[in-house]
């Protein structure tokens, strides 16, 4: 176990110096590339804080739509290994066509739109936009 | 695109590149080089694809110019770029068919000039970032009338005669195919190819796609990026529409539903059109200019198309990132993803 401050609180800091000091020093491609790296910072404190949450709730959706049982992997890398897995699996059932319509299809729609609402909640601080680069 | 994009570094020096253009315009003008003076080159900040150069050009002689230019160049040692003769011809044709566009001056197709194929064209004054668009107050009578300016714009695009010899090269679906199933198919593949994750929510849109692309239609040419990223603008409306360099030939209703695509909404979701306006209005304007009528659900498709080319757009950026290209903003993008994905389950399910 590690010391504080902890891996969020760290890079809490480095968002705030990049935020607060490093971006109104600079300007131009650079001071977009300092803002695009202050949320990129944020992003993986984010990630940190909901990722095992969101894989173990990920996990389950995932064995209910593909009828799988099998044991929850315990240990965050595993885990995110098995649930790249089922997605995988999932994929293939959708491009055989399992997913173009019926009941199994709606099951399928919940399940994505709410691990897609998972992604934008890590990734979606208050950006810049690309256009802010020219 | 930020300037962290690799950038070929140029063969020339830019007083060599400025000595060349000198007695390339000249012969283009039929002047002697002693009355061409060329000035002020600069590299402009801009996409991988092609290279662009701001410069000033006075032509002496009998009656002095002085001409403010844009150059566009393929970058040098590229291999399998558009064509820059052709998208400099496209461009000529679009001006004759009073679509705003930058005047194009003189073509070069000899590598030798300049290491690649290049054009020089006017260089205009405009603005051309979205974000200012939508927010500074200056613009409010731009934004208002934009959505129907774009309509009767690509009317007038998509009425150009694209079977005239200068546009002969334009690339094109293949013949019984419509180009609705083949640009659906083209990503697929290439997200396929390219994505380091299994994109379900991709192979869902795939498979939506395929299954509702619409019958091979009349084919026209289709500017291939037209989005309000590519509209140059001032407080008085549309200036010129640019980069032409995706130009094909294909479904006219493809360039509606790329403007339509949220991402160029900056935000501004309420109106799909680039966060400026409905479709019905750019539909109408469209319309009302000549355009072939507009089927819904063709527009329908070729929204959820351009989210899909979207989604693919930013899954390559990523994949640059993961291949060794290091670039802060190309590993920023991959994880835009999911808002493609997400403007796609919702486009094709109805929003949750």
């Amino acid at each position: 176990m590690n010391d504080r401050p902890t891996g969020v609180e760290l890079l809490r800091a480095v968002e705030r110096f990049l935020e607060q000091e490093v971006v109104p020093r600079l300007d131009g491609p650079r001071r977009y590339h300092a803002r695009v790296a202050a949320n990129l910072v944020a992003i993986v404190a984010k990630e940190i804080e909901t990722e095992e949450a969101q894989l173990q709730s990920e996990w389950e959706r995932l064995g209910v739509l593909l009828g799988l049982r099998e044991e929850r992997p315990s240990l965050r890398d595993a885990l995110r290994e098995a649930v790249r897995e089922r997605t995988q699996a999932l994929a293939a059932r959708i491009r055989r066509g399992d997913a173009d319509r019926g009941a199994w299809r709606d099951d399928l729609i919940a399940h994505l739109r709410r691990t897609i609402a998972d992604k934008l909640a890590v990734s979606k601080p208050p950006r810049v936009t690309r256009e802010e680069s020219v | 695109m930020g300037e962290a994009r690799p950038v070929t570094a140029p063969v020339l020096s830019e007083a060599e590149m400025m000595a060349r253009l000198r007695d390339f315009v000249a012969a283009q003008a039929s002047l002697a080089p002693g009355e061409v003076r060329v000035g002020s080159l600069r590299r402009l900040a801009g996409g991988a694809s092609r290279e662009q150069w701001s410069l000033d050009v006075e032509l002496g002689g009998a009656t002095p110019v002085l001409l403010p230019l844009v150059l566009r160049r393929d970058p040098p040692g590229r291999v399998g770029e558009s064509d820059r003769g052709l998208e400099f011809r496209v461009l000529r044709a679009a001006a004759r068919a009073g679509v705003p566009v930058p005047r194009v001056h003189w073509c070069c197709g000899d590598a030798s000039v300049l290491g690649a194929p290049f054009f020089l064209m006017d260089r205009l004054e405009g603005e051309t970032l979205p974000r200012r668009l939508l927010r500074n107050p200056e613009y409010a009578a731009t934004r208002a009338g934009l959505a129907p300016a774009l309509g009767a714009i690509l009317a007038r695009i998509h009425a150009i005669d694209a079977s005239r010899p200068e546009l002969a090269g334009l690339a094109s679906a293949g013949a019984g195919v419509g180009s609705a199933l083949l640009e659906t198919r083209r990503i697929a593949e290439a997200v396929g190819r390219l994505a380091v994750e299994p994109h379900p929510v991709l192979d869902l849109a795939a498979r939506w796609l395929e299954a509702r692309a619409p019958e091979p239609g009349r084919r026209v040419l289709v500017h291939g990026d037209y989005r309000v990223g590519n509209v140059m603008f001032d407080a008085t409306g549309v200036r010129a529409i640019l980069d032409w360099e995706l130009s094909h030939l294909g479904d006219p209703v493809e360039d509606l539903g790329w403007l339509c695509v949220r991402a160029w909404r900056f935000g501004n979701d309420a109106l799909p059109v680039g966060g400026v306006g409905t479709r019905e209005a750019l539909v109408r304007a469209y319309q009302e200019a000549g355009g072939a009528p507009v089927d819904r659900e063709a527009l329908r498709f070729w929204e959820v198309c351009g989210n899909f080319k979207l989604a693919l757009v930013f899954i390559t950026q990523c994949r640059a990132w993961i291949d060794g290209v290091p670039s802060l903003e190309l590993a920023s993008l991959g994880r835009r993803t999911a808002e493609a994905e997400q403007e796609l389950l919702d486009l094709m399910e109805g929003p949750s």
